[in-house]
This record gives C-alpha cells, structure tokens and sequence, in this order.
C-alpha cells in the first residue's frame, strides 16, 4: 500500500453529508474500490475510490400515513414527562418507522409506547444487535421490533452504545419477553443490559471467549479440499463485497 | 442405579449425582436413601426423545411436582447468521432454510421478503412467484402441524398418531421433492422470486393430496378430539393466559389458543394473503388441548388455501416466476440432464456461444451477487409456530451486513417455566410439545 493511498473511513463517519428537501442521509464507514475486492486483485485502476456508505437520514414531517399519529402521541407523553429530547431521530425509509432513543431514556420511552392508549404497542418482537465498527462512538446498536396489536402498527426501536461502554437499560420488567433476547444479544455482541435479572450467555457455552456476532471475530473455519484442490475458508475468499 | 462408564455416581457439594437412563426408579430410590425427601434437581436432556431435539430441562421436584423448570438451549447452535455475513444475498437463502427444518420456506420467505423491501422490488414480484410461495408456505404448515402433533402424541404415548402424523407428512415432502427437488433445506424461495417453475404434472399431484387430505384430516379428529386419554393428559395443561402470552411474546398456535385471532396472514397480510379465503382459527381454553385443535383446524384451512392457489396456478401457466429485472434475478435456468439437476444445456448455450452480455451477467451475478441499498427492514410471517421475522440490514454491499432472525420457537420456549412449574413432571413433556419448539430455529 502507498502513502498516497486514502486510509479507511477518512470521513468523520457521523457528518451529515447530504441535505435533501426531505431527509439528511448519514455516512457511517466508507467503501473502497469499484469491485469489492480488496489488494492486488484490483487491477481496473478503481481501487483508490472511496465511495461513503450513506444509510437513510432522518425524515421531516410529514411521516405519511399513521406514522405521524404516532410520533405526535409519543412526542406529547415525553413533553409532559420532560424527556423531549428522549428521541434523536426518526428514520422512514421502505414503509417503515425507526425511532432512535436515547440510550438512558430507553425503559421510559418504552414502558409510555406500551402503555399509552394511543400508543398500546405490548407485544416486543425481541432484541437484534448490530455492529458497526466505523459509526464511532456509537458501534453497538440494539435492535427493538415493537408492536402494537391494537392498532396493527409496527415499529422500530434503535439504541446504540459505545464499544468501550457497552451499557443499555434492560427492558425485561417492561417486557418479559425480552428476558432471552437480550442474553442472546450479550452472547452475541457483547451488550450488557443493566437490570437484567440474569445475564448470562444462552446460546455459546458459558465459559466461551469473545462474542462471536461482532465484526472483529473472525467467521473461522478450514480449507475444503475436493479432487485435488483447495478452497479458503469463506471469509478467506476473494470477495467482491 | 445405572452404571455409566462416562458418568460415575458422585459426590459433589450439592449432593450425590445419579445418572438415571430410564427403568431404574426402585435402584434411584434406594440409593438416595433418608435424602429422598429432599429437593431432587433433575436434569432432563439435551439428549431425551422427549425433549423435542437437544433441547436441556433442568427441573427441580418435590415428589413428582415441578417446583422450578429452566431450559437450556444452544446446543445446535450453528452460527447460521453469522456464516450469512460471508455469502451473497441469494447464498443467504441456503443458510436460512436449514433453520427451523420443520418449516423451511417461512425462513426463507421473510428473508426473501426482508431483502425484497430493501431493493424496493416489492411490487414487482410476478404474481406466479407470490402463489408458489403462498401454496409451498401452506403446505409446509401442513407437514409442521402434523409433526408438531405427531411427536406430541408419540410423547404422551399415542403412537398410533405418530405414525399417521409421518404417513401423512411424506406426502407433503414428496410434493416438496416434485417441486424443489429437495425435502427440505430448499433454498427455493429466493430474493426475486422463486428459484423454479411447477414441473409438469405438479398440479395434479396437488389436487390428489387435496382429494386424500380431505379423508385423513377427518381421522385425526375421530381418533384424537374426544379421545378421554388424549383429553386428560392435554386438558388444563401448560396453561398460558392472553396477558401471559402478551408478556412473554408468544405468537402462533398458543396465542390463538387464549382466543384472540391474532394472524400477521389477516393482519398484514404478504405474499398477496389477503386474497385468499380462510378463517383464523382459535380456541378459548388457553391450554395444550386448544393449542392440539388449533392446529388441526389450521391444516384444513392451510389446505383451503393451498386449492386456491393451486385454481390460480392452473391459469398461470407460463407466466415468469423471477422478478424481470436481470440484474437482480439468477440468471441460469435449471433442467434435469443425463448426470441430475444442473443449469439447462440451452442457457450454456446461450451464454457460452450466444452473447458475451449473458455470459457476463450470468458470471457477475453468480460470484459477486446483486448489490442491496443500505438501510434495515423486517418483514415478519405467520409460520406455523408464530411470528418469524428476519431482521436484515444491508451496508449497501453484497452480502448481508446482519441477518437476525426473530424465530418463534425460541421466544415461545421462554414460557416453559411457567407452563409447567407446579404442574406434574410428566406434564412438562405434554407444556413443552404444545409449544411445539424446533431447536434449529431456537439455536439457529
């Protein structure tokens, strides 16, 4: 590699880059080259391109449809509660609503969208965690699908914590059914969620290094040999990615 | 007490350990002498017939009463999601069948469906594509239903629905076998469409297990509904309420059970389900027996469903079932050739002497895969044991940045404790059945 080539993710990854009429898109990370393949195995020239990886932005008013109910009764709650700034963002993008929640504020924003008669979002999907190693400051994401059966409404919950302080309030006393999910999540990523009555891992053996989900732990794995030849382990592949 | 070579009767800080391999209980009673009635921790599996696969019960008695039941779980865990991240898109769809094995096309239906909303290729989905999926998802319901019945009856001791549940079962994987090619792990609901178009003869095969269904679902509620053994072993057992359910986020056959018509088919409906006429089926008793006629009901509603749409695929003759735009859609046509299924002799034709743009397209798609726009979506299904939903985030690459599946079993195993403590311990087995867990959608 030579001096002059651009390093990964020279962009702070948490600029806003574009300014719409309608929504403001987020960089988090960068891609580089044209191809997806990484090294000598680039020869078309393309391989300096930096090209940012751009996610849906925040959305404006109007949401479109019963989105906008919705934000308006859990913005109303949370005034009255002072907690307006509760929610970061709101991200509509292919039909569907996410919430980003302040980390701290998580159980009370969720126990008003359970409780809330305009709200009444009682069943929990579950917890999925993300890792995105290049949105700094905030790499880990936990996932929360809620819905609401009352009104037949979906959506969708984002916390996010920091690598070096991997800490989201637990939501098992507002919803029991987190109790799993969220072990799975610590398994996984490594997110402890405080109040959680027993965090243990669930699915890797209890005494397991590492969490295996997260982007720096290696897929693992051997060659496969067959008729004479041998193929990498699949994250040891050229890849086009 | 049995003597195990791998497992010696021992002393530990919390009392002797017995290792207990069935048939034993008069040496196990004698052995535990004057400690008899003290707490006896029981640890059931992952190795038991009845515990649904490797499925771990640790079960604390007093007498024959369940004071305390855990479960532990991970024992098939795969790291199917995380092998997702280093394949393709459409690769992903080879992962995520092998899921739950009991009902493979729900997995790869709401990945499928995940990843179509991320493409924004939604509405462009041939409508022939939509009915295979709606008439193998129905049958797929069927074949789990009838599992989930079959191993519960084996459980309590009717063999006798055991083995009609796997006569009937074959049939559906025979039709499985025609349209696939495969009895299960299928990969052929695919980003796009569907992998194949009917084979010939397909419809009819359909229409017969139709006509013979009809005759043998009959059967199951002669022999099972009024049956008193049947109906003292599964009445008030496993008891789940509405807000119990709620709580612990249990979808499916136990939610419908309480009474409430909950069914994402009705309620956001996919895969054009809104067409079609069926009933959402429920029972008022909250327990394993409504769970049991939930079920049965379900499969005669499933098969109402699966004459529609085999009366829409009779007039579909033809029709594409891959979405038309070929950057996204695989670009090989299968046949079967003289050495088994392999791409048609006319698309290597096509692409090795036709047209350097097919051979192009067909080399790009096939070792780089369409790319996704980033964002996350989650599409969930009604599969036969409640809302699986596949969480897929893409980082605008070509392979999934995260899949994570929402699987049924697994949240709905979470109720074990509290269907089953205080209850008998052989009523644990019957809680457990009526919850029909699979381990490979729990462990994934």
């Amino acid at each position: 590699m030579t001096d002059n080539t651009p390093t990964h993710n020279t962009q702070d990854p948490s600029t806003d880059l574009v300014a719409g009429d309608q929504e403001v898109k987020r960089a988090v990370g960068s891609r580089r080259g044209m191809f997806g393949v990484q090294g000598t195995g680039d020869t078309s020239g393309y391989g300096g391109l930096v090209t940012p990886t751009v996610y849906p932005g925040d959305s404006q008013r109007p949401f479109g449809g019963w989105f906008d109910e919705v934000v308006d009764a859990l913005e109303a709650r949370l005034r009255s509660t002072e907690l307006d700034t509760a929610v970061e963002r709101i991200v509509v993008h292919r039909g569907e609503i996410t919430f980003h929640v302040r980390r701290e504020d998580l159980p009370f924003v969720a126990q008003m969208l359970r409780d809330d008669e305009a709200l009444r979002f009682e069943f929990c999907s579950g917890v999925s965690g993300v890792h995105y190693p290049d949105d700094t400051g905030r790499e880990l994401h936990a996932v929360y699908h809620l819905l609401s059966m009352t009104h037949n409404r979906r959506i969708r919950l984002e916390v996010t914590c920091p690598d070096a302080d991997p800490h989201i309030p637990s939501l098992v006393s507002i919803y029991p059914t987190s109790d799993w999910h969220e072990r799975e999540t610590w398994d996984m990523f490594g997110i402890q969620f405080d109040g959680h009555p027993a965090m243990a891992r669930i699915l890797m053996p209890d005494d397991w290094p590492g969490h295996p989900q997260r982007k720096d732990y290696p897929l693992g794995g051997i060659p496969v040999e067959y008729k004479g030849g041998s193929i990498p382990p699949p994250d040891q592949r050229r890849s086009y990615n | 007490m049995t003597q195990d070579m791998y497992a010696d009767p021992s002393e530990t800080s919390q009392g002797k350990v017995f290792t207990v391999t069935g048939q034993d209980w008069d040496s196990i009673s004698q052995g535990l002498g004057d400690a008899a009635d003290e707490r006896v921790v029981v640890n059931m599996g992952p190795q038991h017939p009845s515990t649904h696969g490797v499925l771990r019960l640790i079960l604390e008695l007093e007498g024959e009463t369940v004071t305390e039941a855990r479960c532990g779980i991970g024992y098939l865990h795969t790291g199917i999601e995380k092998n997702m991240e280093y394949r393709t898109w459409v690769q992903g769809v080879t992962f995520c069948t092998r899921m739950d094995y009991l009902s493979p096309f729900f997995n790869e239906a709401t990945y499928s469906l995940g990843v179509e909303r991320l493409l924004d290729i939604e509405d462009d989905i041939p409508e022939k594509a939509q009915v295979m999926r709606v008439l193998l998802m129905e049958l797929n319901r069927i074949s789990s239903h009838l599992v989930a019945i079959a191993t519960g009856g084996m459980e309590i001791g009717a063999l006798t629905v055991m083995t009609i549940g796997f006569r009937e079962r074959e049939l559906v994987l025979d039709l499985f076998e025609l349209i696939t090619g495969l009895r299960m792990n299928h990969a052929f609901i695919r980003p796009g469409g569907v992998a194949q178009d009917l084979p010939p003869g397909a419809l009819d095969e359909i229409r017969d297990f139709i006509a013979l269904m009809r005759k043998r679902l009959p059967e199951y509620a002669a022999l099972c509904n009024a049956n008193p053994i049947f109906k003292a072993r599964l009445e008030d057992v496993g008891h789940l309420d509405l807000a119990g359910c709620l709580a612990l986020g249990l979808s499916g056959p136990p939610l419908r059970a309480t009474g409430y018509a909950w069914d994402l088919r009705k309620t956001e409906p996919y895969c054009g389900y809104e067409d079609y006429d069926f009933e959402v089926q429920t029972w008022d008793t909250a327990d394993a027996y409504g769970r049991f006629r939930v079920r049965l009901n379900e499969m005669s509603e499933s098969l109402k469903i699966v004459e529609q749409a085999a009366d829409r695929l009779a007039a579909l003759e033809g029709a594409p079932v891959m979405v038309a735009d070929k950057k996204i859609a695989w670009p090989s046509q299968l046949s079967i050739g003289s050495d088994g299924m392999g791409n048609s002799a006319d698309h290597i034709k096509h692409i090795m002497g036709e047209s350097m743009e097919a051979l192009i397209h067909h080399f790009k798609l096939v070792t780089e895969g369409f790319r996704v726009p980033p964002g996350q979506a989650y599409v969930p299904v009604e599969s036969p044991r409640g809302e699986l939903g596949a969480h897929v985030v893409s980082d605008g690459g070509t392979r999934p940045f995260r899949a994570h599946f929402r699987d049924p079993s697994f949240t709905n195993l979470q109720a074990t404790s509290v269907m089953s403590e205080g209850g008998m311990i052989a009523d644990v087995i019957v809680a457990i059945a009526s919850i029909d867990p699979v381990m490979g959608g729990v462990d994934r």
